[in-house]
């Protein structure tokens, strides 16, 4: 299969496990006790109609239902009931950059960090380059984000007041953040580079590579880690996947003006329109992620083909 | 006269073998003791002479540990040790059951797929495969921030069903492997139905690794629970749970450190133990596998 069918395979697949996921919330949000409207004080029943009927909420459900996925369709996802004057994605394009930017230097540090680390483990197991980094690795992935970010704040902010407590407006405001997001995945990806390149590194063709009087680091990085990272890949679909969910703790734990917090209230307010955009952006991000990452795999390995 | 001696070595299964394996590891049998003595202590608390979680004591207010409160008192006066052990009965239960309902959908869901095999095979694989990278997390989230009542039995149901999928694979992928055995031909030739061959010779066999991913489910369940519950989307005042006590914590750390310290300390070790455990139960049970 070539890569062009590949890629349009995947995407009509994926067409209907969209669709479940929009009818999925769509339900789940309707089937909620409660509307979109409901305060803290009683709203006046006059105003409550008109309400109602602005937003199509009077109309029975299966009508609110087809009208959602007709106006899908264009490519609208309709006005939100919390923001009246703003479409959904105004809100989502304003809250985004600062989970998009958490996410990534988050992805890139543990990506980076921790296939070096498991690098350094893997070349001299057994030794104290090899015990200190996994020891401290499993403690990065036995420590939730909510324990470490609460515990780097109480040190590094409160006690040496390195850093502000909360806020997004300076560069040094975003090293607890990204580092309590990255801990975990940088854990992880270092224990799974170390195992897989101490099994490449017997291989002969390293050897071989080193009978010739290749460098040290050049066998190590192009010879083994370039065989050795399959894992790692496979690996970074589900990483973003929790990236994406522990940034919603991050986000509450540092007060960030992120998507994540405001998609959590957002459910609680009912607000269907928005609600639904988030958790579709969200997915369609995570399936063309892995879409991404199942090409990746195919081209660092001829071996592989595109239709298993 | 010289009296023979008997000598009978006795045969070694492989239940004995795993079981001698763990108990060279030293370290993990620590963490397996650590574990059920932070659980007996949570699930003994009614029990024990401290104080009831829930009462509160305002004119005494946050206090630091001392000889009266060992793990000081909470901004409500509550005692921390007691609402500590108390949370940790509600984060194990909801590891244990939780872990349960993944269990027995995914088991049986592999069970079928893998033994059945052919095109329901595919099928059924097809749609984890599809369900697989899906944001699970986020559902959970969108259907606990949603719900009014939001009763244990949900939080249990909404964590089960995201976490039998891996077991689901993991129990296809072992029982293709025992499909393959001369036993199973056996049982086939003999007649007997495709449910008593699961029961009877597929089921027992899996035991050893449905024991391994349990043990290694259950924190990555006390985990999400404590992540929702930390979103204040858990379990509901005046219940309370780790991850409950945790953001609590995290609320109030500038002024009183220890009401964050305490329940971090526990659920960290908890945690910690756990995983270790169940790692050094799976080199023990099923050396074949691998990270």
């Amino acid at each position: 299969m070539s890569l062009f069918w590949f890629i349009v395979k995947r995407i009509v697949e994926s067409l209907p496990v969209l669709f479940a996921i929009v009818t999925l919330s769509f339900i789940m949000i309707k089937m909620a006790p409660g509307g979109p409207f409901d305060g803290e004080k009683q709203t006046d029943p006059l105003v409550l109609e008109m309400l109602n009927a602005q937003y199509g909420l009077d109309q029975p459900l299966s009508s609110q239902y087809t009208r959602f996925i007709s106006n899908l369709f264009k490519g609208e996802l309709g006005p939100s009931t919390n923001y009246p004057s703003w479409s959904v994605e105004e809100i989502i394009a304003s809250k985004l950059p600062v989970s998009i930017e958490l996410g990534l230097y988050s992805f890139i540090l543990a990506l980076f960090l921790g296939s070096g680390i498991g690098a350094l483990s893997a070349v001299r197991p057994n030794s104290l380059y090899d015990y200190l980094p996994m020891s401290t690795s499993m403690l990065g992935i036995c420590l939730p984000s909510f324990v470490i970010g609460p515990l780097l704040l109480l040190v590094f902010s409160l006690h040496f007041q390195w850093f502000n407590v909360q806020g997004w407006n300076f560069p040094q405001d975003k090293v607890l953040p990204v580092c309590t997001l990255a801990l975990f995945y940088t854990a992880f990806i270092a224990r799974l580079t170390r195992s897989s390149l101490i099994e490449v590194l017997g291989k002969d063709y390293i050897r071989t590579a080193i009978a010739k009087g290749v460098s040290p680091l050049r066998t190590i990085v192009v010879h083994g880690l370039r065989n050795a990272f399959s894992p790692v890949i496979s690996y970074l679909g589900p990483a973003l996947a929790g990236l994406i969910s522990g940034s919603f703790v991050v986000e509450t734990i540092f007060q960030l003006p992120g998507l994540g917090r405001f998609f959590v209230l957002s459910a609680m307010n009912r607000d269907v329109s928005l609600t639904i955009g988030v958790v579709l952006f969200y997915a369609v991000l995570i399936l063309a992620f892995n879409l991404m990452v199942d090409i990746l795999l195919v081209f660092m390995n001829p071996k592989r083909r595109f239709n298993d | 006269m010289t009296e023979v001696e008997q000598v009978t070595i006795p045969g070694q299964s492989l239940w004995r073998e795993g079981l001698l394996r763990l108990r060279a590891n030293r370290f993990a049998l620590i963490c397996g003791c650590v574990v059920s003595l932070i659980a007996t202590f949570c699930f003994l608390s009614p029990v024990l002479p401290i104080a009831d979680y829930a009462v509160q004591n305002r004119d005494l207010g946050p206090t630091p540990p001392s000889l009266d409160h060992w793990l000081g008192t909470d901004t409500l006066g509550r005692d921390l040790l007691s609402r500590i052990l108390f949370g940790g009965q509600i984060s194990f239960k909801v590891g244990f059951v939780a872990t349960f309902t993944a269990l027995l959908i995914g088991v049986t869901y592999g069970m079928v797929s893998g033994f059945i095999g052919g095109a329901l095979d595919r099928f059924m694989m097809r749609f984890i495969d599809i369900l697989y990278p899906l944001p699970f997390t986020i559902f959970v989230i969108l259907l606990l921030s949603i719900v009014e009542e939001r009763s244990m039995t949900l939080i249990y149901i909404a964590i089960g069903a995201v976490e039998w999928l891996s077991m689901a694979r993991i129990i296809r992928g072992e029982v293709l492997s025992l499909k393959k055995n001369a036993f199973i031909e056996a049982a086939q030739s003999l007649g007997q139905s495709n449910f008593k061959i699961l029961l009877k010779h597929i089921f027992p066999n899996l035991l050893g690794t449905i024991i391994v991913y349990t043990t290694l489910t259950i924190p990555s369940v006390m985990l999400l629970e404590s992540f929702i519950s930390f979103l204040g989307l858990g379990v509901q005042p005046p219940m309370t749970s780790w991850g409950d006590l945790i953001k609590n914590g995290a609320d109030f750390m500038e002024e009183y450190p220890w009401m964050l310290i305490g329940p971090a300390v526990f659920f960290s070790v908890t945690l910690f133990s756990l995983n270790f455990f169940g790692d050094a139960l799976r080199d023990a049970l099923d050396p074949r596998s691998e990270d």
